[in-house]
This record gives structure tokens, sequence and C-alpha cells, in this order.
């Protein structure tokens, strides 16, 4: 039972971390910011455009967090006690993006429309990148050591600690770290264009939007191709279920691909779905080509984060020591917990259900000045 | 040896953060109901009139929220970063209500959010006004969870320590949920937010009542939250005794600072106001008990005779032990079955926590070696000790005594102006009987006054709480100094200023966008 609810539970928070990366086309957006828009007004319509959705994206963050620090909490404590520079720059890079929508339009801001704009930019730009090196850690891992039983020494009971003085930012430099970050935030400026081009109604606006997505989309898949060949040839660590220990295994994420096959089949499905909505945003009017590609990030992403950790693969390898390295075995809540949890996980589909009701009541009307400027209208 | 000052740098960035956050939570959660109240009205009567007033306070709540979500990630996250050792040894049962929250309370509020804001013309007016209400539930309900956690860190409960995880495991939700303490903490905290809510309404509204405007929308502003603070600060008041009840049983160290209460005996008199002798020295007075007669707790003070006895064990001439007493043991208390027992001295707490940790490591030595029956052994001398486990990391008995003045003081202030808040309520609804409350410049000077007093109040509250109950992040069973995660010193400094100085630009910057909304008026 509780081997099922580990794998249950490492599926809910793959499919969190994969819709969140779909819901950072809010981030995408905002980096269209600075030099991808030619007015103010262009500004003020993608800002409420994606204002109507940024706090959607931000809960999914702080339930993907909350999630996997009921369910694997010594992931919880390792990455986040370790990596400290680098989880906080991505926090605070969340903070200031969530007071930019509310106070970027109102008189009396302090700072000036233009450093809320700066923040949200720097939060799509930067941010992305820095959620994508975390993501990269998965399969990296991280310069961390990690006993259990320090606990037990009273003048240092530090059961988990970095190993060097970057506390994380080293991950970084780490060049598979830092593609997966650039193709996460491709792919977030991918999505965020299909959405302006759906839901802007302004055609010049649009116009340019299209002919970026061209270059940008194009260069998220040659990203993500590229991505998956240097996954598919990089060594893993596989944990033995007798006795717990790690070792190497070469070409580790690519047999759990063919070796499970279904996680495979989601990736091409990922992959076709992404072409597809591509496809039609280039040549054709794409009415729902950033569903259709959405849909597609969210499998191709699912799949992979899950063969991060499945098929008895160590999901954060300690590159200090080996046998340190963080399994769903050794990392998980217990079995009642899990459980508990389970039970609260049935909730889900209710919750997507309201969710989706809101989307469609909020998105039948296309954002345009006229709009914005309703007297009913709550405007950003 | 861990630097001390990475646990107090630590322990000030949470309190930051912390602090800063309850400055926006409250008025969210008490203005989100006041404002579905009012919107209730509008959907009711179909009077434009409350549509209007409806929209103006929403402006308020939506530039208060976005704040509000911004200082709350952090702290969410800080539990990783700075806390990680406790996310380990306590992760399978905390990190539950978290999460729980972010399915269950996180998504009502944002999800509903967008129709409370966007969806006027887009959504009927029914499903316009249940999201207002599934906002103001979403809001209380995501308090539940946070503070179902809170109150389980300061009454750990419903889960075993497993020495093969070195940690502990849940196994009974139902009591982490709905222990008497969450339950209190809930409901004090709550009311709590509905009072500030009431109070920050009452305030704004009299300032155009002082300025001669918005009458009519003043005054019936003013008529719901009076009429809904008075009704939230009673059941405030009442949850206040049921905390300080539970204080009593579960955290008497807490009660005693809070009382300033050294040495005690039956029939303990309550302080109803009192001036902290400051060179009362608790280190002294733990070697010398002349220390005790030489420099008395008090400078000055008024105290109910048996009120603290009452308050505490519900029995006028019951024992409420002070903080030396607790620091002796040797006396007699009701543990939380109902079963009498001898209260141990902090030094033989420190001792039998040391064996825990003990037999832990033994534990797991025994285990790698094979040795089942060493295992058994070593199981049962740390099962048997497990309850002291925190005071293990303890060096000095002092060392469980919290900062008694700042938790004194602040118990008094929360009090003092809980009392105050009554007498406002009260006043507020007399006047506004008696169509006083256009005419009276004292009685607005009094409302737009409250409005400080009431987050001071409220802050002071969560001083008492969370102060009081150092140096524990759970009860007894881990201190700081073994929570705190393995980080540099400065890293955690850097960051403190880094959140310091964001948080205060923003908390400025949130300010003057209020002042200006306010200054605009529901006619902009």
């Amino acid at each position: 039972m509780l081997y099922f609810l580990q794998h249950y539970w490492w599926i809910l928070v793959s499919l969190l971390g994969a819709i969140l990366v779909f819901l950072m086309f809010v981030q995408g957006g905002q980096s269209l910011l600075i030099w991808s828009t030619k007015n103010k007004e262009e500004k003020t319509l993608l800002i409420n455009a994606l204002g109507h959705k940024w706090e959607l994206t931000f809960t999914t963050l702080v339930t993907f967090g909350g999630a996997i620090f009921a369910s694997f909490p010594l992931y919880y404590s390792t990455s986040f006690g370790g990596a400290y520079w680098l989880w906080t720059a991505i926090l605070f890079l969340f903070v200031i993006q969530a007071v930019s929508y509310e106070f970027r339009g109102k008189a009396g801001n302090l700072l000036g429309a233009k450093t809320y704009e700066t923040f949200l930019f720097l939060n799509g730009m930067v941010g992305t990148i820095l959620i994508g090196v975390a993501v990269g850690t998965f399969f990296t891992g991280g310069s961390f050591v990690m006993d259990k039983m320090s606990i037990t020494d009273i003048y240092k009971p530090t059961i988990s600690y970095w190993t060097n003085g970057w506390h994380g930012l080293d991950a970084i430099t780490n060049p598979f770290n830092l593609t997966m970050g650039i193709v996460v935030f491709l792919a977030a400026r991918t999505l965020g264009l299909l959405y302006i081009i759906m839901q802007i109604d302004s055609d010049a606006f649009i116009t340019r939007c299209k002919s970026q997505v061209k270059v940008t989309g194009t260069a998220f898949v040659i990203g993500f191709v590229l991505l998956l060949l240097v996954l598919f040839t990089m060594t893993g660590y596989s944990v033995s279920q007798e006795n717990g220990l790690i070792s190497p295994v070469r070409y580790k994420y690519f047999f759990n691909m063919t070796q499970l096959i279904w996680p495979l089949a989601m990736l091409l499905m990922g992959v076709i779905l992404v072409l597809w909505g591509l496809g039609t945003s280039f040549f054709a009017k794409g009415r729902y080509s950033f569903y259709i590609t959405g849909g597609g990030v969210v499998v191709a992403v699912w799949s992979i984060l899950i063969c991060a950790a499945f098929n008895d693969t160590a999901f954060f390898v300690s590159t200090v020591n080996i046998q340190n390295s963080l399994t769903l075995y050794n990392s998980s809540s217990s079995e009642f917990t899990l459980k508990v949890m389970a039970f609260a996980s049935l909730m889900i589909p209710f919750v997507l259900g309201y969710i989706v009701y809101v989307w469609r009541a909020l998105t039948k009307v296309k954002i345009s000045t006229d709009e914005i400027g309703k007297a009913d209208s709550h405007k950003y | 040896m861990l630097l001390a000052s990475l646990v107090d740098l630590s322990r000030l960035q949470f309190a930051l953060t912390a602090m800063f956050h309850w400055i926006f939570v409250p008025l969210t959660i008490g203005l989100g109901f006041i404002i579905a109240i009012m919107e209730t009205y509008y959907v009711r009567t179909g009077n434009e009139f409350w549509k209007r007033t409806t929209k103006f306070w929403m402006k308020i709540f939506a530039v208060n929220f976005a704040i509000g979500v911004a200082t709350g990630i952090i702290l969410e996250f800080q539990f990783g970063t700075n806390w990680s050792n406790y996310s380990w040894f306590v992760g399978d049962i905390f990190g539950a209500p978290l999460a729980i929250e972010g399915i269950l309370a996180f998504f009502m509020e944002t999800t509903f959010f967008a129709i409370m804001f966007f969806g006027w013309n887009k959504v009927s007016k029914k499903a316009h006004l249940l999201s207002t209400w599934l906002v103001a539930f979403g809001t209380a309900l995501s308090a539940l969870w946070i503070l179902v956690a809170n109150a389980w860190m300061q009454y750990p409960i419903g889960m075993e320590f497993n020495p093969d995880t070195a940690r502990n495991e849940m196994v009974d939700f139902w009591a982490v949920a709905t222990s008497p303490v969450a339950l209190n903490k809930f409901i004090h905290t709550i009311t709590n937010a509905y009072v500030l809510g009431s109070v920050v309404v009452i305030g704004i509204s009299s300032w155009y009542l002082l300025q001669k405007r918005e009458e009519e929308f003043s005054r019936r502003s003013i008529k719901i939250a009076a009429i809904f603070g008075l009704i939230s600060l009673v059941v405030l008041i009442w949850s206040g005794d049921g905390s300080g009840y539970q204080v009593s049983q579960k955290q008497p160290m807490k009660l005693a600072a809070m009382e300033g209460l050294y040495r005690s005996s039956n029939g303990t008199p309550l302080v109803a106001f009192g001036i902290l002798n400051p060179k009362k020295n608790v280190s002294a007075m733990v070697d010398d008990s002349i220390g005790y007669e030489l420099e008395k707790p008090y400078i000055f003070n008024i105290s109910i005779p048996q009120g603290l006895s009452l308050l505490a064990n519900r029995k006028f001439d019951s024992f409420v032990p002070g903080i030396e007493d607790i620091l002796k043991g040797g006396y007699t208390y009701t543990d939380v079955n109902g079963e009498q027992q001898v209260a141990l001295s902090v030094e033989e707490k420190i001792v039998r926590g040391k064996s825990a940790i003990a037999a832990l490591a033994l534990y797991n030595k025994a285990k790698e070696a094979g040795d089942d029956e060493g295992k058994e052994i070593a199981r049962k001398q740390l099962m048997d000790n497990f309850e002291h486990f925190g005071y293990g990391f303890i060096k000095n008995p002092q060392d469980i005594v919290p900062n008694v003045p700042l938790t004194f003081y602040a118990f008094r202030v929360m009090v003092i102006l809980g009392g105050y808040f009554i007498l406002l309520f009260l006043l507020t609804i007399f006047m506004e009987r008696k169509s006083l409350i256009g005419k009276s410049r004292w009685f607005q000077y009094m409302a737009i006054t409250s409005v400080p007093l009431v987050y001071i109040c409220s802050q002071a509250g969560w001083i008492v709480a969370e102060v009081g109950r150092q140096p524990w992040t759970i009860q007894n069973l881990l201190p700081v100094q073994a929570s705190v995660s393995g980080v540099s010193s400065s890293s955690v400094l850097v960051t403190i200023i880094l959140f310091f100085v964001l948080f205060s630009v923003l908390l400025i910057a949130e300010l003057a966008i209020l002042f200006k909304v306010i200054k605009k008026g529901p006619g902009a």
C-alpha cells in the first residue's frame, strides 16, 4: 500500500508541477512587457489579460509547495534548506509579482508603473528560468549531505546541508539545469504569446505576437528536443528495493521511458499536441492553439517528471555521497499520512471543475480597451 | 555547536515575515465577510447604493489581498528554507494541513476572487454573490488549516515517533484537526480578524463623517461593522478564555510568562495591571532563593485574587505553577489524561531527553548491526523518555523560559485593547441609534484612532502565542536550535535585510494606495 501511495503522490505532485509549467504562460506573457509591447495601451491590455489568471499560477506554485511538503517532506527539507539561495531568489521574484498587478495602475503606488512592470518582467524572465533550474535538479541532483540520524547529535543536529557556500546558486551553472531553465522560459513565453493571440482584441498586437510565436515556438521545440537528447543519454541513479543502496545506471531516464512505456506514450502524445498546437498557430487561425499546445506541455512535462522518480530512480541525487540521495521510498511521508492526503486529493476534480467554470466565464469576452474601460470592470 | 546567531536570525526572519503577513491577512478575512454581507443586501434589495458600497470596500480588499498573498508565500516555503530539520522531524504531520489548505482553500479564494472582481458583467448577480461568499469562506477555511498546523506545534497530538525514520508520524488525523487547541485558536483568530475588519470599516467611515462626506454610505457601513464586530468580539472573548485555559493545561511556562509569575501558591491571583521588575533575573533566582525575596517580580501590580487559578484550572483555590515552580518541579498537576502527576524538574527532563536521544542513536546502531534485542531495549528507553525528547537539546534549565517582559506586556496590551473595543462597538451602536454619529467629532476621532490600535492588539496576540512558547518549535519535542537549517548566518542575515526592505517598501506603497482610494471615496 505504501508503495502505491508513494507513486500515487509522485504522480499528483508531478501533475501539479506540469500544470504549473503550463500556467506559467502568465510569466511568459509578462516577459513581453519590455521590448515587445509598443505603447502604454498594449502594456495595459497585456497586464489586464494576464491579470485575470496570475493568481491561478501563484496558487498552483503554493499548492505544489504544500503538496511536496506533505508527501515528500525530506525533499522539502533537503532541497529548500540546502539550495537556500536558489529557492529564496525564486520566492523573491514571486513576491514582487504578487503585488505588481494590483499596484501598477493605482495612484500613489510609490514606485511608479514602470517599476511594477519591471517586477513583472523579471518574474516572467528570471522566475521561469530559475524554476526550470530547480526542476533540473531532479535529474542532476545537488551538493548536499543528508543523514536522518544526525538528529541524535545534540550539538549539531542538522539532518541535511549544502556542502558549498553557494547554497543552491551553483545549480544555475550546471548546463543541463540552465538548458531546462531556458526551455521552461521558452515554453512559458510561447504559451503566453498564444494566450495573447487568443484573448486580446488588438489586431496590431496580435500580428506581432503571431510572428513572434513562430520564432519562440520553434526555439522551444528545438530546445526541448535537445533537452530530451541530453536527458536520455544521461546517467541516472537507481535504488535497490531490497537494501536501499543507490547505484549509477547509464541511460537511466531513457530506460525509464522504454521500460515503463506509458510515460513514453505520454511524452509522444505531448510532443504531438505541442507540434499540432503550434502548427495551427503558424499556418492557420489557431483559435485553440493555446489549449492544444498547453495540453501538450502538461502531458510532456508530466511524463518527464514521472520518469525522474519512477522505476526505482533517485529523484534528488547527492553529488557528494550518492547513498544520501532521495528516492520515493526514503523521502515520503508515512502510509497513514499519504492515505489521509489521498482522501483529500479526491476533492481535486471538484476543484478543477470550478476552476474550469470560472476560466470559461472570464475568457468568453476578449480583452480590449473598451472592455477594460467598462464601469463595472476591475482594472489593473 | 550551532551558532546562536543562526537560530536567532532564523527566528527573527520568521517573526518579521509572519508579522508583516499578519498586517494584511486579518483585514482580508474580516473585510471579506463584511463585503459579502453588503453584497447580499444589494442582491436582496436591488438597491444600487449597496453595489456602490460593496465595490468601494472591494477596492480596499483587493489591494490588501495582493500584498497578503505576496507576504504569505514566504512563510510557507520558509519552513523548508530556514527550518529544514523541523520540516523532516514533523513534516509527516505538519505538511498535511498546508497541502489541504492549498487544495481546498487557496484555489477557492483565488478562483472566485477572479469572479468577484472581473465577473460583475460576466455572471449573474446570484453567481457573483455566491463567489463573494466563497472568497470569504475560503479565507476562513485557509485560516483554519494553517491554525490547525500552528496549534499542533503548541500541542502535538495524534502522532507517534518512528525510530526507523527518526521522525514523528501521524496516527490520528482527526485528533490533529480537531484538537481543543486548534479549535480555540481558529475561533480566536478568525473572530480577531472580523473585529479588525469591523474597526477598519468604522474608522474609515468615520473619517468621511469627519470630512462631512458620504454620510449615508458611512452610517450604513458603520452600522453593519459595529453589529458584526460586537458579535465577533463576544465570541473572541469567549474563545480567549478558552485559549487561556488550553495554555494553562498544555503550556504552563507560557502562562507563567504571560503573568510574570515566578513563584506560586494555591489560589493564584491574576495580574490585571502591573509593571515588571526589570532586575528580576531567572538564572539568579534558580540558584539563590534569597534572590527571589530581594527582587520582587513586580514594581507595581493590581491583581484579582484567585483569578488566575479560576482561569487556568476553573477552581479558585487551585495551584498555577510559576516559572520557578516549573523549573524546580515537585508540584502536583493533572495531566491531559486526567491523572494526577508530580511535575519533574527541568533538570530531570533534560536528563530524560538526553536519554531519549541517546536511545535513538543506540537503536540505529543496533539496527545496523542486526541486533534485534539491542533494538528493543533502545526502543523502550526511547519511548519511555520520548515526551521529554526536546529537552535533550536544552543546555541550561533557564533556557526554557521565554522572554517574560515581552510576553507579559503583549498579553496586557491585547487584553486591555480587547476591552476597549467592547466599549467602542457598544458606543458605536448607541451613537448610531441616536443618530449622533455624524455630529460627534470626538467619536469620529476616537474611531479613526482605533484603527492602528486594533492592529497593535492583533499583533500583540501573536506575540503572546509565539514568543510565549519559546524555545519550542514543537512543545517539549523540538527546540528552535534543533529545528534550523544548516545555512550560514550571513545568508539568513542578507535575506532578512532583503525581505525587510522589500516588505517595508511594499507596505508604504500599499498604505499610500489605500489612502488615495479612501480619499477618492466610494463616489469615484
